[in-house]
């Protein structure tokens, strides 16, 4: 078991493994050469300015984009080959919340419970879990953006995923309703989690590991207290 | 199966809570023989030209269709969704294309009454259980290739062009079969039956296409 100072101890088991994971958009190169390995159970916080890569590396761990280079491993499945056996097993909360605007909350919910094959009671408690039975009704586009990202929380755990990759998972939650989602998605979760925040203290609080990237580039890979105050501000700088 | 189904159920939802389809190829539908209504300069008109102006309006209308098909998956990251469910990718390609031959058969129920009342000499009831069917044929077949096109069409930012470009050329075979299959249905003195060659050829690029379309599909969901 490996044990970081002040966080829960992980299995040695790897959730996540990137060797040499490169990731071009044409001319342009997201990811260059990134290597990491996110224990079962751990937290990983992926820190760095706008555009320094960290949604691209979210989006080729859930499958929706394929490594150009090295070796990606989640949930002891390579990627691309076997995305098929991946899909299902991770959550993705994204800067969209992949819900129907026209729909209402509990008829979106309901849409991707028969997805993943999850019963309707799964949606109902979740709805309950994060205070939105009342306006579950309500089409998602008359809804506010913190309602919107409840929901969306809700549509990310909806079939237990082994993995979490949370993109901005607190964006629009007021405090009430960062505390409403905490069980679903904070640690209390006990999922794997690979996360990134606009806010790199409350992402340093809850990570086991960072991984720190500038320009696609890894500028950092280590322990939250490894992490010297000079090399946090390189990375936003 | 139950996949495609739980999508369909899904996009028709949409659409009645929309309306932002049917209604609009309706409209166009029906605006176009009015067109054709007085820029003929007859009042009816009957046999292969009432059938091509039926195929051919039929036909543009059903483009709007096509072109708004995937806009909601890829505006509202309904892509993104389905393709993170641990699904069969051809789910949604039925899904899709089943939705659009519900469009398809919805704008016929008011575009061919509209086209009998605005410009048709001869009586549809007799020849309607033919033309009924060489139109489900042919709906099919736009319905297959206008999933595909639509697929194609929405990954680009000029996807109102490409809808047309792309799937106009691909559906001339099937607007030729249905409309040398329909004239004969709305001639001055009809038959009941459609031309069996006709309606074989139609049939045949619907199972092609349909093929084809099975084929291709997952690749173009692919990143």
């Amino acid at each position: 078991m490996a044990r970081t100072p002040g966080t829960r101890p992980v299995a040695d088991t790897p959730a996540v493994e990137l060797r040499g994971l490169t990731r071009h958009f044409g001319e342009r190169t997201a990811l260059r050469e990134v290597s990491v390995r996110v224990p079962a159970g751990a937290t990983l916080a992926v820190l760095g300015r706008n555009g320094a890569g960290k949604s691209t590396l979210l989006r080729i761990l859930a499958t929706l984009l394929r490594p150009h280079g090295g070796e990606v491993s989640v949930l002891g499945d390579p990627l691309p080959r076997r995305a098929f056996a991946v899909r299902g097993k991770v959550g993705l909360l994204a800067h969209e919340p992949l819900l129907y605007r026209d729909l209402s909350g509990r008829e979106n919910l309901l849409y991707h419970a028969r997805l993943h094959a999850v019963g309707r009671e799964r949606v109902d408690s979740l709805l309950s879990a994060v205070g939105m039975e009342r306006r579950a009704q309500e089409p998602v586009r008359s809804l506010s953006q913190g309602m919107v990202q409840r929901l969306a929380v809700c549509r990310a755990v909806l079939h237990e995923p082994a993995l979490l990759l949370l993109d901005e998972p607190r964006a629009n939650l007021d405090p009430g309703a960062s505390e409403l989602v905490e069980p679903l998605i904070g640690r209390a979760s006990r999922c794997t989690r690979v996360l990134t925040s606009h806010d790199p203290q409350s992402a340093l609080a809850e990570a086991d590991l960072v991984l720190g990237l500038r320009d696609g580039r890894p500028q950092f890979v280590g322990a939250p207290g490894e992490l010297a105050g000079a090399t946090l501000k390189e990375l936003y700088a | 199966m139950r996949t495609a189904l739980t999508v369909l159920r899904k996009d028709l939802r949409l659409e009645l809570r929309t309306l932002e389809t049917v209604p609009a190829m309706a409209l166009f539908a029906v605006s176009t023989f009015v067109v054709f209504h007085f820029g003929l300069g007859r009042v009816t008109i009957d046999g292969q030209l009432a059938a091509g102006v039926l195929t051919a309006t039929l036909l543009f209308a059903a483009m709007l269709g096509i072109n708004r098909l995937f806009v909601a998956e890829r505006e509202q990251g309904g892509f993104d969704a389905f393709l993170l469910a641990p699904v069969d990718r051809t789910a949604l390609l039925i899904a899709k294309a089943a939705a659009l031959f519900v469009f398809l058969t919805l704008l016929e129920v008011v575009a061919v009454p509209a086209f009998a009342l605005l410009l048709l000499g001869p009586s549809l009831g007799p020849p309607l259980p033919g033309l009924i069917a060489v139109l489900a044929l042919a709906d099919l077949g736009i319905a297959v290739i206008g999933t595909l096109v639509s697929a194609i069409a929405v990954h680009t930012r000029a996807r109102d062009l490409i809808g047309p470009l792309l799937g106009l050329p691909l559906l001339i075979p099937a607007l030729l079969a249905t409309a040398r299959a329909a004239g004969p249905l709305l001639a001055s003195h009809a038959t009941t039956s459609p031309p069996g060659k006709w309606i074989a050829i139609l049939a045949l690029y619907d199972v092609v296409f349909a093929l084809l379309a099975y084929a291709v599909f997952d690749f173009l969901l692919e990143d």
